[in-house]
């Protein structure tokens, strides 16, 4: 490992996950139909589906929930491409770990016998592919979520679902101050890139990222103490009160009534 | 609390504050600050203004001596006290010198609203409060934004703004003009001298002595062994080099003058006619 390379690839994810950041801020910015929602109905409703997905047991059901997400990605103006980018991100993983193990180890009808010894089973291959949907429709509505939802209006609807406020603020300091420490770390790691001609070997990379770490976090400690008489000083008296601006409109409704319908008439289909 | 003298907004009896450990920040400090004054914190590196400002906003408390603020004493027993602590947090409102420790929000909306939430005022005057102080530092158009997407001299305007919403009767700010471009400065003063009348209190730390030319009543320098090394006037202080050398506020370095390069003071002077 050369420290050129260690210290580029830091920096360039350190970047990649800033732009993956303000990308996510930017589609939720755009005015399509899953950006137009109530945060609260949308995390309720989508949730009602990823519960369902849960339950479904039949392939055509799962399949039309996954156009249904694609339907939606198309409304909420979701570049696809980019949708899908993220969404398989994961599946090859998942794949490998659950679903794969899930074709050999459930018992039933063989179907493919590899090597004279391994057993695909028809019912094995059922499972495997019910996992994946299942997988993929959940993951589907979660960035559905993620991509449509300002994190500040997503940590309202979590106080609303009544998630103790402790919690909430603690998430949502985190993820303002992540960025400042990102911040920092990325300027140390240019600063040392300044600095360095040729390589280091992967010993003192490793002795360096450890120094690294060890500043980074005095460096939040003594920040979170500066926060802490910030919050004090304007009033903070162990619970942070915040504004509930949120209102419901027709289009909330619309959806909600939609979801209701459409998750009943799946019901209907399997269990009919 | 009627035996302490109110006439004044700030008493210091013979302050002392150490760090754990014994590290010393503050030394005999000793003033009173009325309504209506403009009290610029001048000293070098280290002297103790950061402390003293946070000693003012009640955020520390002496390890020695008495602090007083609107007639009351200052203590820890005090500001836990549910009524007078949000009193007090009503009245006095502190810019850190690091914007980013004081904007901790998902949004400018969030950061603006905080203060005047957290001391129970009602909904609709939070509203109003939070956007009158977006209006004042001509900053609405950054509302919705996370604190995090801010320019340098956007994160100064908004911590501002997240004090004024509490429309305290004293500002205490830190190095407000550090980091800032010279336009952004130049608002800044305009606004801080808008701000002042004859019931409200500034104390401000600066290194800048042109700013302290330009908004303050009174200067307070702070000295290398942290204690009070002169209170006064402005116009006392800033035309005495030999002072302001030997506090740590002007330096002596080379300058060029088109072929001549010397060494003399960098002296703070004013540059036009009245």
């Amino acid at each position: 490992m050369t420290g050129g390379g260690f210290l580029a690839r830091n920096i360039a994810g350190f970047t990649q996950a800033l732009e993956s950041v303000l990308v996510t801020e930017n589609l939720c910015r755009i005015s399509g139909f899953m950006q137009s929602l109530d945060p609260r109905v949308k995390a309720v409703t989508l949730l009602i589906f990823i519960i369902f997905v849960g339950l479904a047991q039949d392939f055509p059901v799962l399949i039309a929930i996954f156009i249904l997400a694609l339907v939606l990605v198309l409304l909420s103006k979701i570049p696809v491409a980019f949708f899908l980018k993220r969404l398989f991100i994961f599946i090859p993983v998942f794949t490998a770990v659950i679903a794969i193990p899930a074709i050999f180890i459930t018992p039933g009808t063989p179907l493919v016998i590899i090597a004279g010894q391994a057993v695909i089973t028809a019912q094995g291959a059922r499972t495997a592919g019910l996992l994946i949907m299942r997988v993929v429709d959940s993951l589907s509505l979660g960035l559905l979520l993620i991509f449509t939802t300002p994190w500040t209006k997503f940590l309202v609807a979590l106080r609303w679902l009544r998630l103790p406020s402790l919690i909430v603020d603690v998430l949502g300091m985190t993820y303002r101050y992540i960025f400042l420490l990102l911040h920092t770390t990325n300027s140390m790691f240019l600063a040392r890139q300044s600095r360095t001609i040729g390589g280091f070997s992967g010993a003192e990379n490793r002795r360096w990222l450890g120094r690294a770490l060890a500043t980074t976090m005095v460096k939040s400690q003594y920040l979170s103490e500066e926060v802490y008489l910030a919050m004090l000083s304007r009033g903070y008296q162990g619970e942070i009160r915040t504004l509930n601006e949120l209102s419901l409109r027709s289009r909330d409704f619309i959806w909600m009534a939609f979801t209701l319908v459409a998750v009943s008439l799946m019901f209907w289909s399997i269990y009919r | 609390m009627s035996s302490m003298d109110s006439t004044f907004i700030y008493i210091a009896k013979n302050l002392n504050y150490d760090y754990p450990g014994g590290i010393s920040a503050l030394r005999q400090i000793c003033f009173k600050i009325g309504a209506g004054e403009l009290v610029a914190l001048v000293g070098a590196n280290g002297s103790g203004k950061s402390t003293l400002l946070k000693l003012l906003d009640g955020l520390l408390f002496p390890t020695a001596g008495e602090l007083q603020a609107f007639g009351m004493k200052l203590s820890e027993s005090v500001l836990e006290t549910g009524n007078r602590a949000a009193e007090f947090r009503r009245r006095v409102g502190f810019v850190f010198q690091d914007p980013d420790v004081q904007l901790f929000s998902p949004t400018v909306w969030d950061e603006v609203t905080f203060g005047p939430l957290q001391l129970g005022i009602s909904k609709d005057e939070v509203i109003s409060r939070a956007n009158e102080a977006l209006a004042l530092l001509n900053i609405g158009s950054l509302r919705e934004r996370p604190p995090y997407l801010l320019s340098g001299g956007e994160k100064k305007k908004v911590s501002l703004a997240c004090v004024l919403s509490l429309r305290p009767q004293v500002l205490l700010l830190d190095e407000p003009t550090t980091g800032l471009d010279p336009w952004s400065q130049g608002n800044l003063i305009d606004f801080l001298l808008q701000w002042a009348d004859k019931d409200k209190v500034l104390v401000f730390s600066t290194q800048d002595l042109d700013v302290v030319e330009e908004i303050a009543t009174r200067v307070i320098v702070m000295g290398a062994g942290h204690d009070i090394v002169a209170d006064g006037k402005p116009e006392e202080f800033l035309s005495d080099s030999d002072f302001l050398l030997r506090n740590n506020l002007v330096h002596e370095h080379s300058h060029r003058h088109k072929e001549l390069v010397h060494r003399h003071p960098h002296l703070h002077e004013h540059r036009h006619e009245h």
